[in-house]
């Protein structure tokens, strides 16, 4: 063999290929046109049809109702019907409220399907393969917690856009930073979250019961958030089910954000709450993910 | 006129297969795979009392074994007999209980990092995303040892060449015949330009034209790049034929290990079958006499004997006979095949192992079809 030769510097660090897991389980997703669209689609169901149907501000705004005898004028029923939207919700309009809750509740649905994509890989055998490389074996999770985070905000994204389209109200002065604020939300709960489905998922055979987990989680996750009703008017026992969920505070901060509503807490504390959430499930993640996936 | 131009067309696969490993071995001297490291071993592989116990069960009992640089070290043996749990260990995908293993010079446990570098595996599944193209899993690939896109991108291009799938590079993998996915899962396992390559059952579950396809190119490997390759098989007649030693495995013992000659010769010899006409015992006594060996009658006039080498010693005795007057009507040399070896060894034939795993492979293969069609219906 020659001696002259120029080497060829390969990347040993930490992170090494860990993008590569992510750019794979992105190009699955962005190349297969029908599961785009169908993401697409999603949102317009749930923001036009449920979002649109549950107008609670007309209950209080476009009532005809009067009580016999008082004759209240019109105006000031509306006055009053507005008062006690905004009391409520935050805001005089229940699809805007309804619509950051949606923002949340779309990145739930995304990064809880990550899990699925490690029982596949490791039914498919390319689980194996990836354990023959070099790759180190906690990017695995991280890389595909990663796509999954970044699949979240685009369609995050798409709701948002739809939702502006559909006559959602942002606060007065909004600008960049909220926006900008809001997606910081959405990616530290898509990241807890997604780590914590591929953590259930990482010895699993088995995509019917990762479909029953998630089929399971889904909809009291989002029944126990204030995604769609405020937390001050639940009940005492639900309470404080609703403070640990994450989601809470993602809705939390955008309604903040981007509503101008008045918050469950500061928005400091509902960061701190959703960075410690992240932290520390990225964190138990990676440890398994170096324990079990090397046997 | 459809066949010349299909024969055209091969002509020039060939010339461009040809081409692409010329490019590669520049490549190869571009590329130094060990920078950095002091590990220097005569061995590509060592094992020492490599011991695997999945509870009780012992897979892989106290083996062990050398393989030699530029060799290709044949596994064979049975389903279950511990032969992927071997190169599971070997390939750090798997905890030794007990006993050491050394790749490249490196400990597969304390060194699992630089094993991982240096080696290249083409596991027995496949295990190319079905979803991507051919070329995208192979640059994939690249990406995961963290090789530099442009390298990555030359050598992924040669490396689908060589394995001819330069076509089809652009097509999803899902797609691709059975064949054509082998090809690919071997270009995957070569991007890192590893010095050992493992590859557990390459040919498992192909047609002959694509099994000796296969083979063709990992003699390639072999003499073109220097390249250790252990394979494990269970095409008695591939390890025969591709195989420069072979060690035969059952319930995780090795029980023999020799190049294909040493091991055939080590049942005694090729089987003589000789008819004469004359004398029988005068043939016996000469027989005796030239090669040292005992014949036994068979039927009237037919005598069998096994002897070393017959093809070279036999020869001698037609003259001995000659002089006897014993003339020889008949004779026919069977050299002994893998499979006798293999029954001398383990007590079995495996063929009926053959069947068995092609079995469990299309069991595989309908997993993925089932999951195809799942996909779909999620998308209705």
């Amino acid at each position: 063999m020659e001696t002259s030769s120029t080497r060829i510097r390969v990347d040993n660090g930490p992170l090494h290929g860990l993008w590569a897991i992510t750019n794979r389980e992105l190009k699955k997703w962005y190349k297969n046109y029908i599961l785009l669209a169908m993401s697409l689609v999603q949102p317009i169901l749930w923001l036009g049809l449920f979002g649109k149907s549950m107008n609670l501000g007309s209950l209080f705004t476009g009532t005809a109702f009067n009580i016999p005898g008082l004759n209240i004028p019109k105006q000031l029923l509306d006055q009053l019907g507005a008062k006690v939207m905004l009391s409520t919700f935050g805001t005089t309009n229940y699809f805007s409220f309804l619509a950051a809750g949606m923002l949340a509740f779309i990145v739930l649905f995304t990064s809880m399907q990550s899990g699925m994509s490690i029982v596949w890989d490791r039914r498919l055998g390319f689980l194996s393969k990836l354990m023959t490389t070099s790759v180190p074996r906690g990017n695995i999770i991280v890389g595909k917690a990663l796509s999954s985070v970044l699949k979240s905000l685009a369609q995050a994204t798409i709701v948002l856009i739809i939702a502006t389209l559909l006559g959602m109200q942002f606060r007065q002065g909004i600008n960049a930073l909220d926006f900008a604020g809001m997606y910081l939300a959405l990616f530290l709960m898509s990241l807890g979250l997604s780590s914590i489905f591929l953590m259930l998922a990482l010895r699993s055979t088995s995509w019917e019961s990762q479909m029953a987990i998630m089929n399971l989680l889904n909809m009291p996750l989002l029944f126990a958030s204030n995604a769609f009703y405020p937390v001050r008017l639940m009940p005492g026992w639900l309470k404080p089910v609703v403070e640990v969920n994450p989601i809470s505070y993602a809705n939390d901060i955008d309604r903040q954000l981007l509503l101008g509503s008045t918050g469950m807490g500061s928005l400091w504390f509902d960061f701190a709450f959703l960075a410690v959430f992240a932290a520390v499930f990225t964190a138990i993640s990676m440890y398994l993910s170096w324990k079990y996936l090397s046997r | 006129m459809g066949t010349k131009q299909e024969g055209k067309e091969k002509v020039t696969e060939q010339q461009e297969a040809m081409t692409s490993t010329d490019q590669l071995l520049q490549a190869d001297a571009r590329l130094d795979p060990k920078a950095g490291s002091t590990a220097v071993s005569e061995f590509a592989i060592e094992a020492e009392g490599l011991t695997k116990a999945f509870g009780s069960f012992v897979a892989v009992d106290h083996i062990s074994f050398k393989v030699k640089r530029n060799e290709i070290f044949g596994f064979l043996g049975p389903n279950g007999a511990g032969k992927s749990t071997t190169i599971n260990m070997l390939t750090t995908l798997l905890k030794p209980t007990a006993g050491v293993a050394r790749v490249n010079g490196y400990d597969v446990v304390k060194e699992a990092a630089k094993v991982r570098q240096s080696i290249g595996v083409v596991p027995q599944e496949y295990t190319a995303d079905e979803d991507l193209t051919g070329w995208e899993n192979v640059v994939m690939v690249g990406d995961l040892y963290g090789l530099p896109r442009s390298f990555t991108k030359q050598r992924a291009k040669e490396l689908l060449q060589m394995v001819e799938l330069t076509s089809a590079a652009d097509k999803k993998v899902e797609n691709y015949s059975g064949g054509m996915r082998r090809r690919l899962e071997i270009a995957m396992g070569l991007i890192n330009q590893p010095e050992v390559l493992f590859l557990d059952e390459p040919t498992l579950g192909l047609d002959v034209q694509t099994r000796a396809a296969i083979w063709g190119y990992i003699n390639k490997l072999r003499e073109q790049f220097g390249m250790t390759i252990m394979v494990t098989t269970h095409y008695l007649e591939e390890a025969d034929a591709y195989c420069d030693r072979i060690a035969i495995i059952d319930h995780g013992k090795i029980l023999k290990i020799g190049t294909p000659r040493e091991l055939k010769e080590g049942l005694g010899g090729d089987v003589v079958t000789l008819t004469v006409a004359g004398d029988l015992a005068e043939a016996k006594a000469a027989i005796k006499e030239i090669l040292a060996v005992e014949a036994d009658d068979l039927e009237a006039n037919t005598l069998r004997f096994k002897v070393k080498d017959a093809s070279t010693t036999v020869p001698r005795l037609f003259d001995a006979l000659a002089k006897t007057g014993v003339k020889i009507s008949k004779l026919s040399i069977t050299e002994p095949t893998m499979d006798e070896v293999y029954m001398e060894y383990t007590g079995r034939s495996l063929r009926d192992e053959q069947v068995s795993s092609e079995e469990a492979f299309r069991q595989r293969a309908t997993i993925r079809r089932a999951r195809a069609r799942w996909k779909r219906a999620r998308r209705a």
